[in-house]
């Protein structure tokens, strides 16, 4: 038998209030936690005047005590409590918040109502996705308290380098809702991990998850003017609570079990070598502004939490009718906790930080060179491991892609990047310049934390997806309700001769082309690659370049896809791999031009005849050669010119050959090879680019690869 | 409804009766038993659960608790659960604390 262990002498209660034993809790941490004997509450608020904790049991409509916290409770602005005697399975819990209602003072509090717990580790009330919450109740969401005691079986961060990272964006319930995902439990954390599998044979190393936060997918009011249907918050780009998992992407939600689905679906991804990203959202909340709800923030400190005017107005930098107030003390904690809270409670490998230009902007507005929420992230010991990626721009006009203030930690989504692959593929002129700076990793934006600070991507969730890209001129937004005026309308894509679904097998031909030589343009390039979930197999969006609010075939997964498209999901897959495979397209440096150690200089630059490339505005032909001290020699040719023509090769040290690995000009199989495999070229002297293709060749020994054609 | 234990202990094979409701309430009761059983040379756990009117989340997570306390060498063997509950040990990963098994008439 265990020693018995003497109880604690604070462990009793010194108080009875509203029928339940209690004592004065502790401040930290804040948010509901089990004690022993009962569960210690937390909440702050500067501004309140009074604060009562409301508990209700699951299943019951009214609370069945109201407890105000005594004055003796308070440090400050911090009201704790333990409460003994309650289950914490069973019960559930709110604040009523009292103190000044002067919205041109910026204070709205409003004790008639029940508020969320911002710290709420679960949240009841929208268990299963596409119910409405009930407005009837007088308190519809519940914070609930979430046990901790998950079995990591040794699980912990996988740390992975960032050169190593390939991303894959992904929307939880968009990757297996679809039927032909055929999981046990479609749309949720377990379904994901069910297709653990398919990613790792795809080889991405990292899943960027979509909002996962709990937010609101039913407070669009927009109905689709086709169907009727109403349209939803599908994306979630709208967060309710920022420390609870959205319940209903959990199978187990009604269980309350969410934080638990979560957890395994991260432990089973590290397992299979695959990191966990999250897209987190703390520029606006769904409170919206002074007509939308009163859910938690609003009610707890409306002037700490947002940024208002002088009159008190919501300052609207996110566009969606709030802007979180990220440059007060008070919300900078918060973020701090919270996102202290996801590192090491849930193991997560990094954040992504929507319209992340919001972090830096002071609390009038203004946009700051040393916003201390950034400087605070950056330095971070519990974040030091975790990958920081700043969405470097806002609705308010800030475009920081390159000058986001970084504090040497933060990458970028690099939008440059995007912009100058897509014009480059469309054969716009004068884009030949820029693409090779973009190959390279941007040193032109990232001189000093080299091309790892670079997200590289084609594609996004916001924009079309990488078939459409290359099967419409337009977006084609009717179906979300704002007659086409919606989602952003410089998307450089090019139809290739028709406007969406077609049976041309000219255009259909070139579609495939192009998609190719996106895919081989990322992932050769220096910095990290990212893919959005579907590209790989060619999924579409019937056009829809901005699909936040469709629940539907829109925008889910449409697995058969990857059967009626394997030819492209392999010519990724080899191309994944292929990065894998060399260490020239995976440096932490940005090139130099010399030749140091190696055969070559590090990156050098070609045309139609090697070592000659041609920088002129009416060039469409671009080759560049990243070579490696140890040896490994990668040569990528772009031609977006509707012609083909020769290119001369570099020549080779003598125990050397070129191989080809991918040729987007050639038929499937042909196009890519799997690494290791690539045949050799027969001329090693030129090779014909085909039109608007691109070539990627290894320098191996002679006989080496080429187990191919000699 | 109240909860019941009933343990029999059979050449390190230990066998467990859980009757009634397995909630947060309950659990520590089952907890206590096995941090007793720890004490014992076991090498297998038989959890019979049949009889489980309810089993809460804090109720599953006591299984997994019995997971952690005996160690990976000593199998776990629930026997009878219902499909509702094997749903959800499924789909939160802890069927990989566990194995499940069908009752067997005897």
């Amino acid at each position: 038998m265990s020693r018995t262990l003497p109880q604690r002498i604070d462990a009793y209660p010194t108080h009875w209030i509203a029928g339940l034993s209690v004592r004065s809790g502790r401040l930290m941490p804040f948010g509901a936690t089990e004690v022993p004997g009962g569960v210690n509450f937390s909440v702050y608020s500067n501004n309140a005047t009074a604060m009562t904790l409301v508990l209700f049991r699951r299943g019951e409509r009214g609370p069945f005590a109201e407890l105000p916290f005594p004055a003796e409770f308070r440090i400050g602005g911090v009201y704790a409590m333990t409460v003994f005697g309650i289950d914490p399975e069973t019960t559930q819990y709110g604040y009523r918040a009292d103190g000044p209602f002067r919205p041109e003072e910026g204070h709205r509090f409003d004790a008639t109502r029940i508020l969320v717990d911002p710290y709420a580790k679960v949240l009841n009330g929208q268990e299963i996705w596409g119910v409405p919450v009930d407005r009837d109740q007088e308190f519809p969401r519940r914070s609930g308290i979430a046990p901790d005691d998950f079995d990591w079986e040794g699980d912990r961060p996988l740390g992975l380098p960032e050169e190593d990272l390939v991303v894959y964006e992904a929307h939880v319930r968009g990757f297996t809702r679809h039927p032909s995902a055929a999981v046990g439990a479609p749309g949720t954390f377990a379904g994901l991990v069910e297709k653990i599998p398919y990613l790792k044979e795809l080889g991405v190393t990292c899943v960027e998850l979509m909002p996962v936060f709990e937010f609101d997918e039913m407070d669009n009011v927009r109905v689709d003017p086709t169907t009727g249907d109403r349209l939803h918050n599908y994306w979630g780009y709208s967060t309710v609570g920022f420390f609870a998992p959205k319940a209903s992407f959990a199978a187990t939600g009604r269980h309350g079990m969410q934080v638990d689905e979560f957890k395994n679906l991260v432990k089973e991804l590290h397992k299979a070598g695959i990191e966990v990203m999250l897209d987190v959202v703390f520029n606006h909340t769904a409170e919206g502004n002074e007509l939308g709800p009163t859910i938690s923030f609003r009610g707890l400190d409306n002037r700490v939490y947002y940024m208002l005017t002088s009159d008190g107005y919501y300052y609207n930098f996110s566009g969606t009718g709030n802007t979180v107030n990220c440059n007060h003390p008070v919300v900078r904690g918060f973020v701090l906790d919270c996102l202290r809270y996801w590192a090491s409670e849930f193991h997560v490998d990094g954040f992504r930080f929507d319209l992340a230009s919001i972090l830096g902007r002071a609390q009038d507005g203004r946009s700051l060179m040393e916003p201390p929420l950034v400087e605070t992230l950056a330095g971070d010991p519990v974040l030091r491991d975790c990958k920081l990626i700043a969405e470097a721009w806002d609705a308010g006009g800030l475009y920081q892609v390159g000058s986001f203030p970084d504090y040497c930690r933060f990458g970028e989504w690099n939008g440059r990047y995007r912009d100058t692959v897509r014009r480059f593929l469309r054969g716009d002129l004068g884009v030949t310049g820029d693409l090779a700076t973009r190959m390279v990793g941007s040193p032109d934006l990232y001189h000093r934390r080299g091309p790892v600070a670079s997200v590289n991507f084609v594609t996004a969730h916001d924009g079309f997806t990488l078939h459409d890209l290359v099967s419409y001129d337009d977006k084609h937004n009717d179906g979300n309700g704002e007659g086409n005026r919606d989602g952003d309308n410089a998307n450089h894509s090019w139809n290739c001769g028709a406007e969406g679904p077609t049976d041309d097998p000219e255009v259909l031909a070139l579609r495939g082309r192009q998609q190719r030589n996106a895919f081989l343009l990322l992932l050769t390039s220096l910095g990290i690659p990212m893919i959005v979930a579907g590209d790989e197999a060619g999924r579409t969006q019937q056009g829809n370049n901005n699909a936040y609010c469709h629940d539907d075939e829109i925008s889910w997964f449409d697995w058969d896809l990857v059967d009626r498209n394997s030819d492209l999901v392999r010519f990724v897959r080899n191309a994944i791999a292929f990065r894998k495979a060399h260490p020239a397209l995976r440096r932490r440096e940005h090139p130099t031009g010399h030749t140091g150690e190696g055969i070559f200089p590090d990156t050098s630059w070609h045309g139609a005849h090697a070592w000659t490339p041609e920088w002129s505005g009416y060039s469409r032909l671009l080759a560049a050669m990243h070579c490696t001290r140890d040896g490994d020699i990668v040569y990528v040719a772009a031609n977006s010119h509707w012609e083909g023509c020769d290119l001369e090769l570099p020549e080779l040290p003598e125990h050397l050959a070129w191989h080809v690995f991918a040729d987007t000009a050639a038929p499937s199989p042909g196009d890519s090879h799997e690494p290791g495999s690539e045949p050799r070229l027969a001329d090693q002297s030129s090779i014909r680019i085909g039109p608007r293709s691109v070539l990627v060749l290894t320098a191996g020994t002679r006989s080496s690869i080429s187990r191919g054609e000699d | 409804m109240s909860f019941r234990a009933k343990s029999t202990t059979d050449d390190g094979v230990v066998t467990i009766r859980l009757i009634g409701d397995l909630d947060s309430r309950s659990a520590p009761v089952l907890n206590e038993l096995i941090a007793e059983i720890d004490a014992q040379p076991v090498r297998r756990l038989v959890l019979l659960v049949d009889e489980l009117a309810y089993l809460s989340s804090a109720g599953l997570r006591c299984l997994v608790f019995a997971h952690q306390k005996m160690g990976r060498g000593v199998d776990i063997v629930l026997v009878g659960v219902r499909p509702e509950v094997a749903e959800t040990i499924r789909l939160t990963g802890f069927d990989r604390s566990v194995i499940m098994q069908d009752p067997v008439e005897t």
